[in-house]
């Protein structure tokens, strides 16, 4: 399979890069249209796992949502990005002791996958039916076995909404608000009234 | 299709491919320059003006000319703008319109790519659009376009949400997220059509499918920037929104990619509401005829359909005002998102209750 391989370099390449210059680039906008990049390729990356559906929520959920928000927070903030630069030398110690950590969990986690064979039987498209697409199975796992986690993700997430909610839900008194309902209500009878006005008295109403 | 062994691996596959991909682009951007002479013709009429009618017979060439137009102007990059992103800006939206035709089924075995996540890939696709418009306005340099580009992202992001649950309304109705397989399941006599609830049996939904249809057409309208909803350009504020600064050929590539974004969004509606090109009675008749024939006709009967889609997209860009910022944000928040949401919720059960669930 020449073609998967040559498109499984070129999308990792460019995933690899796009998040490298996420760190790299001076302009806090071209990082996050860097992210987009790297998510984008992953999505890539993910299809030609034959996860289209993982592929496609990614793209969906992460870049079509997610970093429009992220995008238009930068865009809104003006941030003094020379003074936040000033102290990067400082962290260094600490963000290479987590590289680090990331880095021995994921070739743990690459080794045991690669002599066990495991996640591979389980993720690859192989091993479910051929006639079953993916976002099917993933429907029967997440709806039959794990139907208690992704109830209690849905109540975090409302939880997480009301809160929200709350915290930005405040009538102030004297703002004068548009009711839709009332406005399209209204007719000749109470929308208009007819004023007698005497010849030469010059007042209305 | 030739199924022989050079035309299904290998460089026959690509180059296969390619013409098909090449295919496709060429009748879209030719039915894309009628298109927009039809749009033009229309809103002219309800104005009672004549519209463009000088370059060829009845103005049919006025595109074409306008194409030429902008082609051979210089492109004005503003100083202080971003030049990559600025470039970057309307190619991004014209590719991203181009690149979900790849799996929308044109006629039986017309299809460039037929995956069974294509509606997902249609709506991944199109929920990146927005930064096309975002880029545009911020890499202007400018503030008017700055304006433009916030605004859309609220509004693109705000509508994709009701147009996400009115698509999982039709495929909890079809069973499957494959656009070939929704169509087919519509075949037969009109009724089977989804917005009349996909099928004899499941006829009481035609309560829910036509709100549904309603809603989407006008989450479609608000999706792709069309009038009443384009305050990312609303001239009477904006100026022209995120397009201020943009001239000639990246302008013009805006205005293509928005084109082709609507012909999809007008696709879109007629496979998932109105049977693609299903022609509301049963082919069968067809069955000898040769396959080719079968499908340049069905192709024909989704291409009236998507058309007469984009008439009413282009009446209701001349006849109904520009929505206010507040007022649109209300209508997609306050009213789409929990009518589409009772309704994945009603359509759902019946579905489990009926006893036919896929």
């Amino acid at each position: 399979m020449p073609l998967a391989t040559i498109a499984f370099y070129l999308m990792a390449t460019v995933t690899v890069l796009a998040a490298l210059a996420v760190v790299t680039a001076r302009n806090p906008v071209h990082s996050v249209l860097f992210l987009i990049t790297a998510f984008f390729s992953a999505a890539g990356l993910f299809v030609l796992m034959g996860a289209e559906f993982l592929a496609m929520l990614l793209v969906v959920v992460y870049v079509g949502a997610v970093a429009v928000l992220f995008l238009f927070v930068v865009m809104m903030l003006d941030v003094d990005f020379k003074s936040l630069r000033q102290g990067f030398a400082q962290y260094l110690p600490v963000g290479l002791i987590i590289a680090g950590i990331l880095t021995i969990e994921m070739i743990i986690v690459a080794t045991s996958v690669a002599t066990r064979g495991a996640a591979s039987k389980v993720v690859g498209p192989e091993a479910s039916a051929p006639d079953v697409s993916n976002a099917e199975t993933i429907g029967r796992v997440l709806y039959t076995d794990y139907a208690y986690f992704f109830q209690a993700a849905g109540l975090v997430l409302l939880v997480a909404m009301i809160g929200a909610i709350v915290l930005t839900l405040r009538h102030k008194p004297g703002v004068k608000r548009q009711n839709i309902a009332a406005q399209t209500a209204r007719g000749p009878k109470t929308g208009m009234t007819i004023v007698d006005i005497k010849p030469g008295a010059g007042e209305g109403e | 299709m030739p199924t022989t062994d050079f035309w299904s691996q290998g460089l026959g596959w690509f180059l296969l491919s390619l013409g098909q991909i090449l295919a496709v682009t060429v009748w879209l951007l030719l039915s894309l320059a009628f298109l927009l002479w039809g749009d033009r013709k229309v809103w002219a009429g309800v104005q009672m003006r004549k519209g463009p009618n000088v370059v060829g017979p009845f103005g049919l060439f006025q595109s074409f000319a306008d194409f030429l137009k902008f082609l051979l102007k210089e492109i004005v990059i503003p100083a202080g703008a971003d030049k990559v992103v600025f470039l970057l800006a309307p190619l991004l939206t014209f590719i991203l319109a181009f690149a979900a035709w790849a799996v929308m089924p044109l006629a039986p075995g017309w299809v460039i790519a037929d995956i069974n996540v294509a509606i997902l890939y249609i709506f991944a696709i199109s929920s990146l659009g927005v930064y096309g418009i975002i880029m545009g306005g911020w890499a202007s340099n400018s503030k008017y376009p700055f304006l433009g580009g916030l605004r859309s992202a609220a509004q693109m992001v705000s509508y994709e949400v009701s147009i996400g649950f009115v698509i999982i309304t039709v495929i909890l109705l079809a069973g499957t997220m494959n656009l070939t397989s929704i169509i087919e399941q519509q075949g037969g006599w009109i009724w089977n059509w989804n917005v009349f609830g996909g099928g004899l049996k499941n006829l009481p939904m035609i309560v829910v499918m036509v709100p549904m249809a309603v809603i989407f057409f006008i989450s479609a309208l608000a999706e792709t920037n069309r009038p009443p909803f384009d305050l990312p350009e609303a001239e009477s504020e904006l100026v022209a929104g995120y397009q201020v600064e943009y001239s000639s050929t990246p302008y013009l590539l805006f205005m293509i990619g928005e084109y082709a974004n609507i012909v999809l969004m007008c696709s879109l509606f007629t496979i998932l509401f109105f049977g693609g090109w299903q022609p509301g009675f049963p082919v069968d008749f067809m069955a000898e005829w040769p396959a080719t024939l079968q499908s340049f006709l069905l192709f024909l009967v989704f291409f009236a359909k998507t058309i007469f889609v984009f008439f009413l997209f282009a009446m209701v860009k001349a006849i109904v005002p520009r929505y206010r910022y507040d007022q649109l944000m209300r209508l997609g928040w306050k009213i789409f998102l929990p009518t589409s949401l009772v309704a994945v919720a009603i359509v759902a059960g019946w579905r489990v209750f009926t006893g036919h669930a896929a």
